[in-house]
């Protein structure tokens, strides 16, 4: 298999570098873009697998150029910011950014999300989620196994984990998961989803103080991390 | 006390007061005026001017000069009911009054106008006394890391064949914490410039508060602290309401400041209770302590124990004191007997009534 490549767009050019030596090293191609109108042409005309796309550009806003490419482009867009504001984070996942990072990042983490943005992408339908000797999540018996051992979930808990472990790596925003689960007239009321993510986080994880797969994206919405890297 | 009238009075209500406190105080005097006579009645005026003067601008007062004078004239100088004065030296009195009432009102705004200047004088010395102070720890606490990761660059770069893998590790590691506390800083300093700013919008939703304090512990123990952190919390902690990104800056900055000023292998707890709608957080270590005359101190902006050994721009802790104060709530300090510091933070919130 080929080199998967990636579009960098972002306007200051240590962190073009910087992105760049890190993705090389680990056998990505790179491409890059210094401003908005390079980054979208330099992706119609070759598109990418990926694309890191900074929402603090000189020539438009992050949010229009993430628009933009979602009216055409399906490959994974994985959103760099400055700023820790979860409401521009939450507004980007709503149009259609696979996940983010604020700077300062590091670069594990980093990996780690164009890893499985990308496994996200090809991901093969009918297999178990996850399965391991630890957790097993099986949608097509729509069953849950810890340490062998069958799990007794209501309705709810399943379908919230299932919708979660579906999205295997990628972050789902509180607003997001409401509307999925308890429908469009819940959306605020985020302590049910809190609730529900720490019973679950009881009978699924081996610590509930230190999840290893129901993480917190603090203000953000959670993530599931079923696949080891 | 006179600029607090000033500004709780606007200044059409300080005419309105003015000429009203005179007419009364001049009512008074026309039933006391048979038995005192006209000319204890003009001493008794001169001093309702005076109470004006302290208390208003130099307008309204002036009006009541002016209006004290001639209603002195007409009710109270014989012959009554006139403007007309009997005698010369009626005369001389009435305009002996007129002025002393305007010099008294001229010389009052005199006085404080003088102490306006000096008061904003003394302010001016303040604020730079406090930029003084923000630089010189700025430009220490940014130097120490931006020096640590300059040098120990150059270093891997023109030295590195001498350098070996062990050396290198070790600058590199350098360079790490180096560039993680230039962030600490950037994010004290860009938080107290939200609380500077002064209007802090709070964004409120339910927190989970055994999650909060497990993350925050988590991000503390991965910048390999040596001291240890015990966490005692209901597992079945019911949900609070609060603007979680200032809460998790408030016991950030605590769990920090412990691990920065205790010895290694110091023991930290991190306790939370609910009582009513009270979040209550301690946060205790079994350090040194703070030395007892600078306990009120602490959580002054700049402030930095004497002596004390590790960096700090002493913004920390006056972040605490200030989030708590956003969340209506309060933080204090006490030296606990056996020894360290307990930090006590209370946040009135409310209380979900959903089983977790």
């Amino acid at each position: 298999m080929s080199k998967p490549e990636i579009l960098i767009i972002d306007d200051e050019e240590q962190i073009r570098k910087l992105l760049e030596i890190t993705l090389r090293a680990n056998n990505y191609a790179v491409t890059h873009g210094a401003t908005a109108k390079e980054g979208l042409i330099t992706a119609s005309n070759h598109p990418p697998d990926l694309i890191i796309l900074d929402l603090g550009l000189p020539d438009k806003d992050g949010l229009l150029v993430l628009q933009e490419l979602r009216q055409w482009y399906t490959n994974p867009i994985i959103i760099l910011t400055v700023q820790k504001s979860e409401e521009i984070i939450i507004k980007a996942l709503d149009t259609g950014a696979n996940d983010y990072l604020s700077k300062p990042w590091r670069s594990g983490e980093l990996l780690a999300r164009i890893r499985s943005a990308l496994r996200n992408s090809n991901q093969d339908e009918g297999e178990p989620i996850v399965n391991s000797d630890d957790l097993v999540i099986d949608l097509n018996t729509r069953t849950v196994k810890k340490k062998g051992e069958l799990l007794k979930l209501t309705t709810t808990e399943y379908s919230l984990l299932a919708l979660l472990a579906r999205n295997d790596g990628k972050v789902l925003t509180h607003q997001y998961l409401l509307r999925a689960i308890w429908g469009p007239g819940f959306i605020n009321q985020s302590q049910y989803l809190r609730v529900f993510i720490a019973q679950l986080r009881k009978k699924i994880e081996n610590d509930p103080n230190r999840p290893e797969y129901l993480l917190t994206e603090s203000g953000v919405g959670y993530r599931f991390v079923g696949k080891r890297d | 006390m006179t600029s607090i009238l000033n500004r709780k009075i606007g200044n059409n209500q300080q005419y309105l007061v003015s000429v009203l406190f005179i007419l009364v105080t001049s009512g008074v005097c026309y039933t006391i005026a048979p038995v005192l006579g006209y000319k204890v009645v003009a001493l008794v005026l001169l001093l309702a001017v005076s109470v004006t003067a302290v208390l208003f601008d130099i307008f309204p007062v002036l009006l009541s000069a002016v209006l004290s004078a001639f209603i002195w004239n007409y009710f109270f100088i014989p012959p009554r009911f006139t403007f007309h004065v009997g005698t010369t030296e009626d005369a001389i009195l009435f305009i002996m009054y007129f002025v002393i009432a305007l010099i008294n009102a001229a010389l009052t705004y005199k006085i404080r106008e003088v102490e306006k200047v000096s008061r904003k004088r003394e302010e001016k010395a303040n604020t730079l006394k406090l930029y003084d102070t923000l630089l010189h720890s700025l430009s220490h606490e940014l130097r120490t890391p931006i020096s640590t990761i300059i040098a120990a660059t150059d270093n891997l770069m023109s030295n590195n064949e001498n350098l070996g893998a062990e050396n290198r590790e070790q600058l590199i590691t350098e360079i790490s914490r180096a560039s993680f506390r230039l962030n600490q800083q950037v994010e004290n300093l860009l938080n107290m410039s939200r609380l500077e700013s002064g209007f802090m919008q709070l964004k409120k939703d339910w927190c989970d508060i055994n999650e909060l304090v497990y993350s925050i512990v988590k991000k503390i123990e991965d910048n390999k602290i040596s001291q240890k952190i015990t966490i005692s919390i209901n597992p079945n902690m019911p949900l609070i309401r609060t603007d979680k990104v200032l809460l998790d800056q408030i016991i950030y900055n605590l769990l920090h400041n412990a691990c920065l000023y205790t010895k290694p292998d110091s023991l930290i707890r991190i306790s939370a209770t609910n009582h009513a709608d009270i979040l209550q957080l301690i946060i205790e270590d079994n350090g040194e302590g703070f030395p007892p005359d600078e306990v009120e101190n602490v959580f002054d902006k700049f402030y930095r124990v004497k002596d004390s050994r590790a960096g700090g721009t002493g913004l920390g802790l006056s972040i605490v004191k200030g989030f708590a104060e956003a969340l209506k709530g309060s933080v204090r300090l006490q030296n606990v007997t056996t020894g360290g510091a307990k930090f006590t933070v209370e946040i009135p919130c409310e209380i979900s009534y959903l089983k977790v």
